[in-house]
């Protein structure tokens, strides 16, 4: 799960280290406000216990044994944000001092498990807490390290895609997605998933007959806001990339002329093949409006899953913008 | 071996580790002379070109050079070889070894084997140890509170380095109370455990442990406000630049423009 330095290529881990930030920016200034002089020591404890808490064996059934990460109880304890900054750094000590994940890697590592994880956590938790606060929590960790570990395994799988010497050999990690995601999943759906429920579940099972109090920090804080949820499907819109051809009917009058555009086409209706030329209709109406971004890749931009990003980004801005426009007007 | 000897062990390994650590960088090696901040800049820069190399021999050579500092740092090859190489290469090797069969591309003679397999595993492998060994070098040569302290040069906020401060102490801390639970636990354990009463141990040890932490976070927080503390965090910055550190810089940035530039 913490992806060691060389897997990842720079141009992906400048990424996630770029991903990360904002949200560590908001998480320090929302539990800066909440605890006020209390921050650093609370932090550097919980961080503290975050990383010995790794290092637990855990016995599973069938006499294996499994180490669990704690992003599920760190977020029913502390709350979504500070969950964040304590499990980062967590990670960042141990790839720093203990040589557990790259240091290149902070990023991506910090990315799929202390952010993504704390939010799926709580957004598995709240809204079962009240009623079966063991349950979620289990349920919380399980969700959040099988999603940390298909973060990373997507983030394994594209590098191939992106990042091959002239002789075509990967240059960093080899594994296709089809190989990447089996292999991450398998493990962490069995028995690193069952670690994090029974420790998530478990402890906090523990804590509601020893100290029922600590157990308010998750359940209370405020809403995640939904950009923090719109901006991690941002920074997740380059996988559009991966979807060979496209859609059945949004053909391009070029698309009529081109042998391997007329194969696709042919293949998605039956083998029905498509007409000589393109029709006149869609010929004359196509040249009417040029996209300043067409096929989601704008002209100025060479990197593709960059140009993607920047779509992505002013197609949002746009909607909302729009949607901010009509409001007011009915107001 | 038990879970308890395994969680054990490895809470054992974790503060030894920490221990080399602080005993090497004391020793008075090359690397432990040069200035924190030099080190986590160049050594950083340098894991990074030896993750840009889009060949094989710049990133060889950049483990050469790995090896040479940590001769010349006074760390012995015996510790680099048990506390990194083999450990990265058993994990990653795992990992390379079927790339060498899966990769498709040219064969190498009659062997099942492809020369892009090859060449990507080669890849992962060295990546992987030099980028190991550079980072063993920082953490084997500098004090952690100056590894620490120099994350100001990246831009890292005052309050983090901080918090990154106290954690590594109370890491310590908390990984003995840890170890003493467990070795309390096993000294009182007679005859096989079930899975099931291993688990409730296992899972009770890590709820008084989080209960310890919210504790003694109160209590540091009392005697940090009896000392004076009113959320204001300073940190004492006491690194000076001498001749040396100048040079190691100059040195740093030449061999990070030479690995870039001839692995691009």
């Amino acid at each position: 799960m913490h992806i060691p330095d060389g897997y990842l290529s720079p141009a992906t881990c400048a990424t996630m280290y770029a991903a990360s930030a904002p949200f560590w920016y908001v998480a320090l200034r929302r539990v800066r406000k909440a605890l006020h002089t209390r921050l650093v020591p609370r932090l550097s404890l919980f961080a503290a216990f975050s990383f010995v808490v790794m290092m637990f064996n855990l016995p599973l059934p069938g006499g294996t044994t499994g180490h669990a990460v704690g992003i599920g109880l760190a977020t029913v304890v502390l709350g979504p944000w500070a969950a964040m900054l304590a499990v980062s750094i967590a990670i960042v000590i141990q790839a720093l001092f203990f040589g557990d994940g790259g240091i290149t890697a902070i990023g991506a590592n910090c990315f799929n498990m202390a952010i993504v994880g704390a939010l799926v956590a709580y957004a598995v938790y709240r809204p079962l807490a009240k009623r079966w606060p063991v349950v979620a929590a289990g349920l919380a960790g399980y969700a959040a390290i099988n999603i940390s570990a298909l973060l990373a395994a997507i983030e394994f799988g594209l590098q191939p895609l992106w990042y091959r010497d002239a002789s075509g050999a990967p240059l960093y990690c080899p594994y296709p997605l089809s190989v990447t995601i089996p292999a991450m999943m398998i493990g962490h759906l069995t028995i690193a998933g069952f670690a994090e429920l029974v420790i998530s579940a478990g402890v906090v099972a523990f804590l509601r007959r020893s100290d029922p109090a600590m157990l308010q920090g998750g359940a209370s804080s405020r809403p995640i806001p939904a950009w923090a949820a719109l901006a991690v499907l941002l920074i997740l819109t380059p996988l559009g990339i991966l979807a060979a051809g496209s859609a059945w009917g949004e053909w391009m009058a070029s698309d009529f002329s081109d042998p391997a555009a007329r194969a696709q086409i042919a293949a998605q209706s039956l083998h029905q093949p498509p007409p000589a030329h393109a029709p006149q209709g869609l010929a004359r109406l196509a040249t009417i409006w040029t996209a300043p971004f067409a096929r989601y890749a704008p002209p100025f931009i060479r990197g593709v899953s960059f140009g993607y990003l920047l779509s992505a980004m002013f197609g949002t801005g746009l909607v909302m913008l729009s949607c901010l426009t009509v409001v007011r007007l009915l107001r | 071996m038990s879970f308890l000897e395994r969680t054990l062990e490895g809470l054992h390994e974790a503060m030894q580790r920490a221990f080399e650590a602080e005993h090497s960088a004391a020793s008075r090696g090359l690397l432990q002379q040069i200035d924190a901040r030099i080190k986590v800049l160049g050594l950083f820069a340098l894991i990074v070109a030896a993750t840009m190399s889009r060949r094989l021999w710049p990133i060889a050579a950049l483990l050469a050079l790995a090896i040479v500092l940590t001769a010349l740092s006074r760390i012995s090859i015996r510790t680099l070889v048990s506390r990194v190489w083999i450990g990265a290469l058993l994990f990653t090797g795992a990992i390379a070894v079927p790339a060498l069969f899966l990769t498709p591309g040219t064969a190498i003679g009659s062997l099942p084997i492809t020369r892009q397999g090859a060449t990507t595993a080669g890849f992962l492998i060295l990546r992987v140890e030099t980028a190991a060994t550079l980072a063993i070098l920082l953490v084997f040569t500098t004090p952690w509170a100056h590894v620490l302290k120099a994350l100001r040069v990246f831009r890292v906020p005052v309050v983090f380095v901080a918090v990154f401060g106290m954690t590594c102490r109370y890491i310590l801390l908390l990984l003995d109370t840890a170890h003493d639970m467990f070795e309390s636990r096993r000294s009182r354990t007679v005859g096989t455990l079930s899975g099931s009463e291993r688990r409730h141990m296992a899972v009770a040890s890590a709820g008084v442990l989080l209960n310890r932490s919210s504790q003694l976070s109160g209590d540091v927080y009392l005697a940090m406000q009896s000392r004076g503390f009113r959320g204001e965090v300073y940190v004492l910055d006491d690194f000076r630049m001498t001749l040396r550190d100048w040079a190691a810089l100059a040195t740093f940035a030449a061999l990070v423009a030479a690995a870039v530039w001839a692995g691009r």
